[in-house]
């Protein structure tokens, strides 16, 4: 995975890498030359927006369905009666609401899960970036590596071992793998060869502040828009994963949302399991829209973060 | 993604007294030293045991006992496995291609400035992204349903009989349709940010030589995002032969079109978790693991030599 290294610079001159701070704000073009407006390209986007779209829209119609309404009425249209709120009710009460401890458990793994990866991966990234230390291009090698290694090959390995210890069926078995995001390190340290001028790391050092201080008052303000990419990135992964608490947990009451949903479809296939697609697909859409929020609500510092990742001149 | 300054890895910079620096030299691994010790428990740690693991055997009678490489051995002429391999073999030549040429198509074309509703519609296709592989599975599922699915629908409503998406001969374009839909829109973002960096007067410079927008496309802006490129075929590599979520989640609808050995990963669950068969699940597990590394590498290699 040296190819995150290499450079695709053929254009460029090979800037000294010493200059920092102004590249971040990405150098929005000028506008003058403006090329015409296309309709023909808009429509052909257009239908790709469509594959986009209608089968969240599909599921959002759905959801407003009674399970005989579901089978009885067109997909992409509204049924008689509208039994969304119903809907919603009956999937937090459904067996003794065991939906709502699924939500606290996802929302429990994503800010320590997450929240921790993002933490571990801005340190590192700081420390990649910003300080020479023995075993440094190890440390790198490794990691990198470690991105081609498929993490469900790492999973039954990792289940034997916490089950010896005693950490499966509990939070920490979800918990202590999501710790590390080898591609949130790897953007962290990007970012912040640029966000932070070594300079000012200098002159905090001059005033007599230690190392904790100046990460803390001088860098981590400075690292904030990578942050927020890094920590929605995670918390992504966290919230969609499936198949770590799928093998590390047996017991319903520690399901996240995902391994939850999963059961409850399930139930429909088996002998004598009752049939809740309607709640299947509400919880579906519950599970689903914070995060659509989250990415519309924090659109600005994502994109400027991911930007800024594949800011290199 | 397209660059990374190689003196941040080489280490000494050239500002600050040698003897400063010396002192400071440590300090990073307090900083990384919280990855690192993790990493190595999450990662390095199973890595080793699975290793371990490979080369044991658990009998009813007998016990525990050393067979070398026997199991490897196993692996390679287990048809079972590589009936996996052939298929996320296949997913791979089929969906990764089609996936990254609409996801470069749409990133071109936001980057053209020559569409109407960019923001929006950068954003809309994004979206699926933040939907979970299990929800969207799901989704689709009964989407492909001919009970209540918009299948169904489209058949009811036009008298026809499409073919059946959770057949066996269709099953796996149902689920790269699937996979397609979750990432199409992930990849359009990295090449676009990737675009948008472009210095924009070599557009400037092509134009007045004449140069039309293809020719601006092949010889500019292709080549200046090779890195994005090289680096999203490679997730995705990773992605198909880690194949999971998606059949897992699909084969109580199709329980005839998916096997519980339906890809490598697969394979590798259901003979650790159904058949207790840890020792032989890890040596499929490393197999595979190997045969992703060596391809990953070998577009790597390919794909940054060329023209470079």
């Amino acid at each position: 995975m040296t190819g995150l290294s290499t450079t695709t610079a053929a254009s460029r001159p090979a800037a000294p890498p010493k200059s920092p701070a102004p590249r971040l704000r990405a150098p929005r073009r000028h506008t003058p030359g403006r090329p015409k407006r296309s309709v023909l390209l808009t429509v052909l986007t257009v239908v790709v927006l469509l594959y986009s779209l209608v089968p969240l829209l599909w599921l959002l119609i759905s959801a407003t369905k009674t399970q005989q309404g579901l089978a009885g009425s067109f997909g992409l249209w509204f049924d008689g009666d509208f039994a969304l709120w119903d809907n919603i009710t009956q999937t937090f009460t459904y067996q003794d609401g065991v939906f709502g401890r699924w939500l606290l458990n996802t929302l429990l793994y994503v800010v320590v899960g997450a929240g921790g990866a993002t933490f571990l991966a801005v340190l590192g990234g700081y420390a990649l970036a910003k300080f020479p230390f023995p075993g440094k291009r190890a440390v790198f090698a490794v990691v990198i590596g470690a991105v081609a290694v498929p993490t469900t090959a790492l999973a039954v390995p990792t289940f034997l071992m916490f089950s010896k210890i005693g950490l499966t069926d509990t939070p920490w078995a979800v918990i202590i793998p999501s710790l590390i995001s080898p591609f949130g390190l790897y953007l962290m340290w990007v970012f912040a060869v640029e966000a932070i001028p070594t300079e000012l790391m200098e002159a905090a050092r001059i005033d007599g502040a230690g190392e904790v201080r100046t990460f803390f008052q001088v860098a981590l303000p400075l690292l904030a828009p990578g942050t927020v990419t890094v920590l929605l990135f995670t918390t992504v992964a966290t919230w969609n994963n499936y198949f770590l608490p799928l093998i590390m947990l047996k017991d319903p009451d520690w399901y996240p949302l995902t391994v939850g949903l999963d059961a409850w479809n399930k139930q429909a296939y088996a002998a004598g399991g009752e049939v809740v697609f309607n709640l299947v697909i509400t919880g579906s859409l519950i599970t689903i829209v914070p995060l659509i929020a989250a990415f519309l609500l924090l659109q600005k510092y994502w994109q400027s973060g991911l930007a800024a990742g594949s800011v290199k001149e | 993604m397209t660059t990374l300054q190689p003196s941040a890895a080489t280490g000494p910079r050239p500002a600050g007294p040698p003897a400063r620096r010396a002192r400071r030299s440590w300090t990073g691994w307090g900083f990384i030293g919280p990855f690192v010790l993790v990493f190595a428990l999450v990662f390095l740690a199973p890595l080793g045991y699975s290793i371990y693991l490979s080369l044991f055997r658990t009998q009813l009678i007998g016990g525990t006992t050393f067979v070398g490489l026997d199991n490897y051995q196993q692996a390679l002429q287990d048809s079972q496995f590589w009936g996996g391999v052939g298929r996320v073999g296949l997913f791979l030549l089929i969906q990764v291609p089609i996936m990254l040429g609409l996801a470069l198509l749409i990133a071109l074309a936001l980057d053209s400035g020559r569409l109407y509703g960019k923001d929006f519609f950068r954003i809309s296709v994004f979206l699926p992204y933040a939907v979970p592989a299990v929800v969207a599975s799901l989704m689709w599922g009964f989407i492909y349903g001919t009970r209540f699915g918009l299948v169904g629908d489209i058949n009811d409503a036009f008298g026809v009989k499409l073919p059946d998406p959770l057949s066996s001969d269709l099953i796996l374009a149902s689920i790269g349709n699937i996979v397609t839909w979750e990432f199409v829109g992930y990849n359009m973002l990295i090449f676009y940010a990737a675009l948008r960096v472009v210095p924009h007067s070599l557009y400037e410079a092509a134009e007045i030589d004449g140069a039309g927008q293809w020719r601006v496309i092949s010889a500019i802006k292709l080549p200046a995002i090779r890195g994005a490129l090289v680096i999203a075929t490679i997730f995705s590599i990773i992605g198909s032969f880690q194949l999971f979520n998606e059949p897992a989640i699909l084969q109580k609808l199709a329980p005839n079109a998916i096997t519980t050995d339906y890809t490598p990963n697969y394979y590798t669950y259901s003979l650790s978790f159904s058949g207790q068969q840890h020792n032989y699940s890890a040596t499929v597990a490393i197999v595979m693991g190997v045969i992703t590394m060596i391809v990953a590498y070998v577009v790597q290699l390919r794909g940054m030599r060329k023209g470079a």
